[in-house]
């Protein structure tokens, strides 16, 4: 029995025991801290307040004082000349003359001397600047003058290299140590060190546009870092970008993928040396080659040969479209040909490539097109991209495909996106912001001295927000100069022009009515009365531009473009407004035509035949943005004016160039039921049409490429044709 | 006596003790001393931060520690002041996937070193700093687990240090940073804080510590990060003065020479002994509540307090920085919140800002309002702004657009998530999507119908019935892919879910009843898609109403004039709205959906007019969609209670997101040669268009 009470005791004592641990264990585990936390809170307050009662960092005598010392160093500094040699602090304000900006921002070039070598590549940004509207031909008016002598590659190997620079820039009647010149670069230094610096002359005061900057030498706000290009990199017009931009889902075939050179030794062959320990053969393709160069078997290493062989097994090309992220390591330099490329391709680029200045990073924000990497966490690069999500891969393709076409597309591109971002520098006050570089259209379609106000541009409105209510409509008046033969300009009755002014006057959204007079009748002293204010305005030069009327003229956004030849109803004129308020951007109008191409004659066909597709909106009859206007008469190439003006026609063809190269989206064809009889006329016409294709194919030769889009849709109302009432229809002179 | 029983069962008890306390003590032995090294004890972040910083660590500086140094034991230091020697490592800061940024702040201390106290008190907005620092999500406890390291130095302001009648010396202060037990030789790794004066004597202090300071000229370093000169009257907040903006220009730096400034613009200077206030000639403005008076306020010594306090006036800077960058230059756009100029536009200046148009003026007000609130406002905002942009730049990856930093969500400035709609390619086609309940003739006779459509790509048909769909051999023939999806339960939101099935982006969502279209009908109806990529594209459309009666939007299937919703009965979509739907719609709106099985497609039409503020657009004329078999009287009445339910929808959803994103439009899209008009029919490129 005695031993049968025993048992419980020990248990007893063991669970005591163990209860002991437990306790022991539990304060160990959590610190004592733990349990006071009430306690802390109360504290606080105490700290609160001899944090209250502590002094300000800083004082008012602190700053008075500082202030007096920074204003005698401000004022005293701005008067003291720097040395010559301290050009290597450039800023705008140090080294930069900002009074041959004041008016314009025009662009003078040195005369070729005939003499000098000049590479194509350079030849071709030459001429791209000369047919640009930025370019004058005198030195006295430029803000911006750009060196005859090829600056592009100065790689004292290369075929390209221009020798004695240095004794040419002392010809330079305006070189001035630099001022106010920019100088194209691409390639610097030499093997083995590929010196960014070495460009075998002083840059000085100059601005420096060059490919493959990086941070050691690079002066901020100051230089401007280049997109390293190819030669064969589209003169003008656009190479547009091959990512379908809106895919999605996003993911391709390969997840990351790199071909290229590897360098065994030297500069920039760390991180080429080691990309092959990310290669898997399947989502991740990294191969590399030594093969390049003279001597390459001299220098081969034990990795040579497999990697060669792997190397083979694929092409580059077809990587670069069918991966989602593409690798752009550093080459011998910072930059190289690849990151232009998956660009293109819409492959998103990650970037290792440490301290390198990325292209035009002034204005563009490459964190939303691209993954910044780091050559020494190269090894971790897999990691992030996994973690990138399906939505974020979209987004960022989506924006590689926004700065291609916005601003790397062509040459043209390149060299007025440089001279926009100094314009920007300039006129710094303005208000291009880095949402506007970064968003569709981009910056290049804002010109500065249009409007301070981003609402008055036809792009980022939101639907129809900020649009300015109502429309003028323009009516130009021209027949008499080509149209008819002079013996029928007495007997024109201006019946036809008095019915569009009243349908004009009885439109619910009409501001104004404006007539442009370029015929040699004589002005009609009597008009219709109508409630809406009538201006005519004798045209000043017989020009068909005319028509054009810009801003100043005009205050509201739309413009309704009317000739007399062409008859709108009021209901056509309202619902070409209600339309054109979805779509500020285009040309909004009634009256079509469309373009093809010939393959027997090799020519651009212009044609007014009942086709089921569009890509312009004739004059007659057109709503659209008073900006685009502007950018007629200020943004046009000069070759493409005149043309104009010679054959007095077409401007209605270029006015639809100007649009559809900003919008690449088609214009917008309305109904009219009176489509077929324009048709007729203007075909019955033999000669102005021919003129017309003509002066067609000559634009487009000047504007380098055919930003035509066609469309195959029309826009009608609602209810038009149903059968329903007339009386429900809102528009019912549509159906007459 | 052998084992009894109770003495055995007692002898078990006794085992099984054994073995529990065995047990105990080997759990214990792991717990405590963790022998394999899992780490589990160092889980900072689920411990609440009070424990690693116990709530003793701000203290008045007269209640720390005491340590004593010399400046002679200095160890040999490489002098270099270069910024090229700046080194950074960043093996320390963890894993690059997580984008963490790991902060560790010394204990303070009071630090004599040759027997002169470096510091004697800590100023407010210090604490302050420590404050927000503290309770950021970033700090840690274990000073190995830390990427940044914070010394426990106030250099908020260098001034007293500068002064020649200072006590302590610039050496003796590099001195104490030098005897932190982390620094190194130079302080890679540590981040110093400092408003004012400039940051020049900062980076004598040491050419590696990461500097967070104001009024910085150009760097060669990327990872410092350009600070502002906080106002001393930053923490006592001025009653609310009146806006009355009558002066255009206002320059109230003090000590200004009036004659820079050309006559309109309002000069004002120091005070003699007020300096709460700003005088000229014999008037004296209080200070800063004058800068609420300006349009504009004119900053052109970046290490004034003036930056701060013109923003929380809310007043626009024209700023004049010189060599200087501007406060978090990295993400903030300044010229959406002020206007920048040089030094040599001073005597233009009252022109330049008079040209500034008043709609420009506005928006520059509200984003300088917004930016001011979201990063400048006070310490906390300053030191999470300060600290997210250089954990961008130690994790570029992980880095937010400009236009994120910048956006104000309240503005209506909207843009569309397909942000190049171009024209789509033609191929490959589109994916019919066929939401099927039961209707299995119909559905059977629409999947012939489809496959007879050119640009068909493949047939998904979503089987949203708990019934088994009929078996394979029962499907018809078709001369396109053809796949079914069987849902777990029968939701509307089903037809939206993104399937990867769908590999087209164009998706044309259709009822299994709809056998009105025609094979043109269809083929056109993608085509308009392609020209509108990024708008919901459809047959029968339907438009919203004020209805004066009741006082609320009323859905509406009449005959109008406008459209301002297509059915998803018979629409093509791009594919991204799919993925929308389920992760950017608000989840309010999905869950109504689902419980009341309607709406779906009105909630579709919501979310793609408030993500693009564009309206829909309705292909080709009226047609008969609903039932075309079935008696006047029943579609009547099921009629009008379907109706109030969908026109309570679209007044949910309004409410949900606060206004009424659907933009009515007045048009349709027809073929550009249509057969209502008078034409011979061969020229037509979609003949079969608009039968009743």
């Amino acid at each position: 029995m005695g031993r049968r009470r025993k048992y419980p005791l020990i248990s007893l004592v063991l669970l005591t025991f163990i209860l002991g641990l437990t306790l022991l264990s539990l304060w160990i585990l959590f610190p004592k801290d733990y349990f006071r936390l009430p306690e802390a809170t109360k504290l606080r307050d105490k700290e609160w307040d001899y944090m209250l009662h502590s002094l300000s960092y800083l004082s008012i005598e602190d700053v008075q004082q500082n202030y007096e010392k920074e204003k005698l160093l401000k004022d005293g500094h701005n008067e003291n000349q720097r040395p010559e040699e301290d050009f290597i602090h450039c800023q705008m304000e140090t080294c930069f003359n900002f009074n041959r900006c004041r008016d314009n921002f025009k662009v003078y070039v040195y005369s070729v001397e005939s003499a000098v070598p000049t590479s194509p590549t350079y030849e071709k940004i030459l001429n791209v600047i000369t047919s640009s509207p930025y370019y004058t031909k005198d030195p006295g008016q430029a803000c911006l003058f750009v060196l005859s002598i090829d600056t592009l590659d100065r790689d004292e190997l290369s075929r390209d290299f221009v020798r004695n620079v240095p004794s040419r820039l002392q010809k330079a009647p305006f070189w001035n140590n630099g001022e106010n010149h920019i100088i194209f670069n691409l390639y610097a230094g030499t093997w083995p060190l590929y010196n960014e610096t070495e460009l075998g002359f002083k840059v000085g005061k100059a601005i420096l546009a060059k490919a493959s900057m990086s941070v050691e030498h690079f002066r901020p706000n100051f230089d401007i870092s280049l997109p390293l290009f190819h030669g064969t990199h589209v003169e003008k017009g656009e190479d547009l970008g091959l990512g379908v931009s809106n895919e999605f889902p996003s993911y391709k075939q390969h997840l990351i993928s790199f071909k290229g050179k590897r360098y065994v030794y030297g500069i920039g062959s760390e991180t080429r040396n080691s990309v092959y320990h990310l290669h898997n053969k399947k989502d991740v393709i990294m191969v590399t080659t030594c093969k390049h160069g003279k001597n390459w078997k001299e220098m081969k290493d034990d990795r040579c040969d497999t990697d060669n062989a792997e190397y083979e097994k694929y092409d580059y090309e077809t990587l670069l479209l069918n991966s989602t992220f593409c690798l752009v390591p550093r080459g011998r330099r910072v930059g190289s040909f690849r990151f232009l490329e998956a660009l293109k391709a819409g492959c998103i680029p990650v970037l290792v490539a440490n301290g390198w200045i990325l292209p035009f990073s002034e204005v563009i924000d490459w964190k939303a097109a691209t993954i910044m990497g780091d050559e020494r966490t190269l090894l971790q690069t897999l990691d992030v991209v996994r973690s990138i999500s399906n939505l974020e891969i979209f987004t960022l393709r989506q924006q590689t495909q926004v700065i291609w076409n916005q601003y790397l597309a062509s040459m043209e591109k390149i060299i007025y996106t440089t001279f926009e971002i100094i314009r920007d520098r300039v006129e710094r006050h303005t208000w291009r912001d880095k949402n506007l570089w970064n968003s569709v259209p981009g910056a290049l379609s804002f010109d500065l001295d249009y409007a301070d106000d981003i609402k008055r541009f036809p792009f980022h409105h939101d639907g129809d927000v900020g649009l300015l209510p109502n429309f003028t409509a323009v009516i130009y008046v021209e027949s008499g100069i080509n149209g008819l033969k002079s013996s029928t300009l007495g007997s024109y009755s201006n019946s036809l022009l008095f019915r569009q002014v009243r349908n004009a006057a009885k439109s619910q959204y009409i501001s104004k009515i404006l007539i442009i007079w370029d015929s040699l009748r004589p002005i009609p002293k009597v008009w219709p009365d109508v409630k809406v204010p009538l201006t005519i305005k004798r045209s000043s030069s017989k020009s068909v531009s005319q028509r054009f009327v810009t801003s100043d003229e005009i205050e509201t956004d739309a413009v309704l473009s009317l000739d007399e030849k062409e008859l709108l109803s009021t209901d056509e004129m309202d619902f070409a407004y209600s339309v054109w308020r979805s779509f500020p951007d285009r040309i909004v109008g009634y009256s079509t035509r469309s373009h093809y191409w010939d393959e027997k004659k090799n020519v651009w066909r212009y044609s007014s035949k009942r086709t089921n597709d569009y890509s312009m909106v004739l004059a007659s009859g057109a709503m659209y943005h008073v900006y685009y206007n502007h950018l007629y008469w200020t943004q046009t190439p000069t070759q493409a004016q005149q043309l104009v003006e010679s054959l007095h026609s077409c401007e209605d063809i270029l006015l639809n160039i100007i649009v559809s190269r900003i919008t690449r989206k088609p214009p917008i064809k309305l109904t009219s039921h009176k489509m077929d009889q324009s048709a007729k006329k203007v075909s019955g016409d033999e000669d102005i049409f021919q003129q017309r294709q003509n002066c067609l194919n000559e634009l487009l030769e000047i504007y380098g490429s055919v930003p035509f889009k066609r469309s195959s849709v029309r826009l009608d109302p609602v209810l038009f044709r149903d059968p329903v009432s007339n009386l429900r229809k809102k528009y019912r002179q549509l159906e007459l | 006596m052998a084992c009894s029983r109770p003495q055995w069962i007692l002898r078990q008890f006794f085992r099984i003790f054994l073995l529990i306390l065995l047990l105990l003590l080997l759990i214990l032995f792991f717990l405590v001393l963790d022998p394999l090294g899992l780490g589990w004890r160092r889980t900072p972040h689920l411990q609440p931060t009070k424990i690693l910083y116990p709530s003793s660590y701000l203290r008045p500086l007269t209640q720390t520690p005491e340590r004593y140094i010399s400046t002679n034991d200095s160890k040999e230091r490489k002098i270099c002041e270069s910024e090229s020697c700046f080194s950074f490592d960043i093996s320390k800061c963890g894993r690059l996937k997580e984008g963490r940024l790991s902060i560790y702040i010394y204990p303070l201390e009071r630090v004599f070193v040759d027997g002169k106290l470096v510091q004697e008190s800590l100023s407010r907005e210090f604490y302050h700093l420590l404050q927000s620092l503290l309770e950021s999500p970033y700090i840690v406890a274990d000073p190995a687990q830390a990427c940044l390291f914070l010394p426990p130095f106030d250099l908020l302001n260098l001034t007293p240090l500068l002064a020649q009648d200072s006590q302590v010396s610039l050496t003796q202060l590099q001195r104490a940073l030098e005897s932190l037990d982390y620094w190194g030789d130079d302080g890679a790794n540590h981040i110093l804080f400092s408003m004012f004066p400039r940051s020049h004597a900062l980076r004598t202090l040491s050419s590696s510590a990461i500097l967070i300071a104001s009024s910085f000229s150009t760097t060669r370093v990327p990872l410092h990060v350009p600070f502002l000169t906080f106002s001393p009257y930053g923490l006592t907040k001025d009653s609310d003065s009146p806006i009355r903006r009558d002066i255009l220009c206002l320059s109230a730096e003090g000590g200004e020479r009036e004659e820079l400034f050309p006559e309109d613009v309002l000069v004002l200077s120091y005070c003699r002994d007020n300096s709460r206030a700003r005088c000229k000639e014999n008037i004296i403005y209080p200070y800063p509540a004058v800068l609420a008076m300006a349009e504009f306020c004119i900053v052109r010594d970046l290490s004034q307090p003036i930056l701060w306090d013109a923003m929380a006036a809310g007043c626009i800077p024209v700023i004049i920085p010189g060599s200087y960058r501007l406060p978090f230059d990295d993400v903030i756009d300044w010229t959406r919140i002020g206007i920048l100029l040089y030094e040599h536009q001073l005597p233009e200046i009252s022109a330049i800002l008079r040209s500034v148009s008043e709609k420009r003026k506005e928006r520059l007000q509200s984003q300088l309002k917004f930016i001011f609130e979201r990063y400048f406002q006070s310490i906390p905002n300053l030191i999470s702004t300060a600290l997210e942009i250089l954990r961008e730049k130690v994790f570029p990856h992980s880095a937010v657009s400009i236009y994120q930093w910048n956006h104000n969500p309240n503005n209506n400035d909207r843009v569309s998530p397909l942000v190049e709609a171009r024209i789509s390619p033609k191929n490959p086609g589109f994916t019919a999507l066929i939401l099927a309940y039961e209707r299995i003739s119909s559905l059977f006779s629409l999947l012939e119908l489809l496959s007879k459509v050119p640009s068909l790509a493949k047939i998904l048909v979503v089987w949203n019935n708990e019934k088994v769909p009929p078996p394979v051999t029962g499907w018809p023939i078709v001369s396109k892919p053809l796949k079914v999806v069987r849902t777990k339960r029968n939701w509307m939101s089903n037809r939206f879910f993104p399937y990867t099935e769908i590999e087209t982006q164009a998706v044309f969502a259709l009822d299994d009843d709809i056998l009105m279209l025609t094979k043109d009908e269809i083929e056109f109806g993608f085509q308009t898609w392609r020209e509108f990529p990024d708008r919901l594209v459809g047959f029968p459309s339907r438009t919203h109403v004020w209805d004066n009666f009741t006082g609320r939007w009323k859905y509406e299937s009449e005959w109008t004039n406008d459209v301002s919703m297509v059915l998803t009965g018979a629409a093509f979509y791009h594919k991204y709205w799919h993925y929308a739907y389920f992760e950017e719609m608000p989840f309010a709106i999905r869950r109504a959906v689902d419980e009341q099985m309607n709406c779906e497609d009105i909630a579709m039409n919501f979310l793609i007019a408030n993500r693009t503020g564009k309206g829909p657009i309705k292909v080709g004329p009226r047609k008969k969609f609903k039932c075309p078999s079935c008696s006047k009287n029943e579609m009547l009445s099921a009629d009008t209670s379907h109706m109030r339910e969908r026109t309570d929808c679209i007044n949910d959803f309004r409410r949900i997101y606060g206004h009424l994103p659907l933009r009515p439009v007045e048009f349709r899209a027809d073929p550009v040669l249509f057969r209502l008009d008078p034409l011979p029919s061969r020229l037509l490129k979609f003949k079969d268009i608009g039968s009743l």
